[in-house]
């Protein structure tokens, strides 16, 4: 389903990659490990269409990213390092805003979701005032809500408890048996178990 | 291929999130607001507060303050949801960035633009601006105020992921936004001096209508290079 | 066409050719430039209004024209490199910019060196003066977020969308100044180069003027050719051709 081929990217003075390529199918999870600053972040970047590579292509079903934007972004959810959230609004508020960009659903269609990654009671207290576990869950949720067939996660481990880590690895899980597609860049191993799961080292 | 909400519907879920946000924070609310009072207050102190001078100059002070007070509030129009990951997310949202961009930049005006509109009239009556200039100033500002903020708008994206981008935020606005300067203070001056100001507002609203059609664009374009 | 095209477009081409060209606009530009002062300065005949004064327009109208025609193909260069991404496109336009700013600043100080004896003033806000200096903020600007950009790729692509809303905007500016100035001052003493010259006059004038774009072309492709080596300073091509030498 996502295809890259033969990617490269400089920064500046430095190539941070050359020669990349990757493919995700339905159900598959892609592990891309590698050291700091080897360029991972990037990688994901250029994957979801946010950096311009140097050379080479990205193809979600066939067709070019950079060509059918809309139609990829309706399909793909990124979680950075950043979680996307307005401290002043409430978790409720900030899904219902992300949500209403991407498709149809009512504000009972948010409540649910956030009800599922256990958040209902967290739901309407300003994003400022919740810890970083609830704000990685927010983050969760609206790859869940926003029914994307792939999820892109960066890092998103980080700041996490156990039970945190224990639950990334469950909505992935879940995600994969859903037909879904998961690029993961972590450094340390996850918990997602199956022949599906596939691991890429980066130099 | 899923469903995606029409660009009407994002439009407005944009301008309303955007007016929600500012108006928690009610104080910062007024702060270009304040700043366009007093750079009119600082002429009477610093020149002299005889009337005929304060009118003869009057067209030019309140134009030059309108500028300044859009150019101040351009700095703060992204800054804050490139820091935060919320542009990303825009950028990675199946809506066109330039329609929200564009979204953006109306609740923008609607926030730091229109009141300095609504506020002219006090303004230019403390600068003993002649009554018969007040209409013609305020039609005029509220067709150039757009336009300042969606060329700041522009230039802001440009320059959002710069560590060093205050001064050089100006460099880029005031070149570009000198003819809205002209033709906003000539349409006082013109009202002021009993002339048909007319020519002058049909300049500032074809400036506008060019504005609208060409900076979202930009906007959009800038935007992705800034998040590159 | 378009292997012709892609072919110029490639670095190691474009450096031969830039090579090989820059001497001959080099010297085009020194012939015709010397011959245009000499014409203009002994030869033709003087002013019955300015008398002598005038002849610094020999200086003032082409580095004016030129600093127009820089900022355009600036932006050309720039608009050829955002859409079909060719770095050697982003490469003349950076180069470009500092040379027109030159011709701008140029075109004003001979501006304002020509008011004097003519208004008694060194600065007017005479229209073509003042749409001159906010076509050398428009420069700054460009120079100054192109500077303020650490990584060559973005500051290329920044710069080359604020070439394009410049250019946009040269024509609005110089509408708007002019409609300013012929409010203020409807009768200003006769404008820098009229439209309406003496033959024996124009002629030193266009030679001087394609002079002047010699010289341009030489020294864009000079500063292009250390642009180009700047950005493929480890390739190999750029050893053979420093070693060629």
């Amino acid at each position: 389903m996502l295809e890259a081929r033969d990617l490269e990217l400089w920064r500046g003075d430095r190539r941070l990659f050359k020669g990349i390529s990757l493919a995700v199918h339905e159900s598959e999870l892609l592990h891309i490990t590698g050291p700091n600053g080897c360029g991972k972040t990037s990688l994901l970047r250029v994957l979801c269409g946010l950096t311009l590579p140097e050379t080479g292509t990205v193809t979600w079903k066939g067709r070019q990213v950079a060509r059918s934007r809309t139609d990829y972004h309706s399909e793909m959810c990124y979680v950075g390092h950043r979680e996307s959230l307005k401290a002043d609004l409430s978790a409720f508020e900030n899904l219902g805003f992300d949500l209403g960009l991407r498709r149809e659903a009512g504000p009972e269609v948010v409540r649910s979701v956030l009800e599922e990654v256990g958040l209902a009671r967290a739901a309407d207290v300003p994003s400022r005032s919740l810890s970083a576990g609830q704000k990685r869950r927010v983050s969760i949720a609206r790859c869940l809500a926003s029914k994307a067939r792939l999820w892109v996660l960066d890092e998103p481990y980080t700041n996490l408890d156990v039970a945190g880590r224990e639950f990334v690895d469950e909505m992935m899980t879940r995600h994969l048996q859903n037909k879904g597609l998961v690029l993961l860049v972590a450094h340390q191993s996850h918990g997602v178990a199956g022949q599906t799961v596939r691991q890429m080292e980066m130099a | 291929m899923m469903d995606i909400p029409g660009l009407g519907t994002a439009f407005v879920l944009q301008v309303k999130r955007d007016l929600q946000l500012a108006f928690r924070h009610v104080g910062q609310l007024a702060n270009p607001l304040m700043f366009f009072i007093m750079v009119t207050t600082l002429f009477p102190l610093a020149l002299n507060p005889m009337p005929r001078l304060l009118e003869a100059i009057a067209p030019g002070v309140l134009w030059v303050a309108a500028l300044l007070a859009s150019l101040l509030a351009a700095e703060g129009l992204f800054r804050q949801d490139v820091d935060d990951g919320t542009m990303e997310q825009l950028a990675l949202s199946p809506q066109p960035l330039a329609l929200m961009l564009l979204a953006k930049t109306i609740a923008h005006w609607l926030i730091t633009g229109l009141p300095l509109v609504i506020m002219s009239p006090v303004v230019g009556y403390a600068l003993f601006l002649p009554r018969d200039a007040v209409p013609t100033t305020m039609i005029a500002l509220a067709l150039a105020t757009p336009i300042l903020n969606l060329v700041g708008g522009s230039m802001a994206a440009l320059t959002v992921g710069l560590r060093r981008g205050g001064g050089l935020l100006s460099l880029l606005i005031l070149p570009i936004v000198m003819p809205v300067l002209i033709f906003g203070a000539r349409a006082t001056d013109m009202a002021m001096t009993g002339v048909d100001p007319a020519g002058a507002l049909y300049l500032l609203a074809a400036l506008l209508l060019l504005a609208v059609s060409l900076t979202p664009f930009a906007m959009a374009a800038a935007m992705r290079i800034s998040l590159d | 066409m378009w292997t012709w095209i892609h072919k110029l477009g490639s670095p190691p081409h474009f450096y031969r050719i830039a090579t090989r060209l820059t001497p001959w606009f080099g010297w085009a530009a020194l012939l015709l430039i010397v011959a245009g002062i000499y014409g203009g300065l002994y030869v033709a005949p003087t002013d019955y209004q300015q008398l002598d004064g005038f002849r610094i327009i020999y200086v003032h109208v082409p580095s004016a024209s030129l600093s127009l025609f820089i900022y355009v193909n600036m932006a050309l260069a720039a608009a050829v490199g955002l859409v079909w991404r060719i770095k050697l496109a982003h490469a003349i336009a950076a180069a470009c910019a500092p040379i027109g700013a030159s011709f701008t600043f140029l075109a004003l100080a001979t501006g304002s060196i020509w008011a004097k004896p003519m208004w008694g003033t060194w600065w007017v806000w005479d229209a073509r003066l003042t749409s001159e200096l906010v076509l050398l903020f428009l420069y700054f600007g460009y120079m100054a977020l192109r500077a303020a950009i650490d990584d060559e790729n973005r500051a290329d692509r920044a710069s080359a969308l604020l070439a394009i809303i410049g250019v946009i905007n040269v024509p609005i500016i110089k509408y708007s100044v002019d409609w300013w100035n012929t409010l203020h001052q409807p009768a200003t003493l006769s404008k820098l180069g009229k439209p309406s010259m003496d033959p024996d006059m124009l002629i030193w004038l266009l030679m001087m003027l394609a002079g002047f774009m010699c010289f341009f072309a030489a020294v864009v492709l000079t500063r292009a050719r250390a642009e180009v080596l700047l950005r493929a300073r480890d390739q190999r091509w750029v050893r053979q051709a420093l070693e060629g030498r």
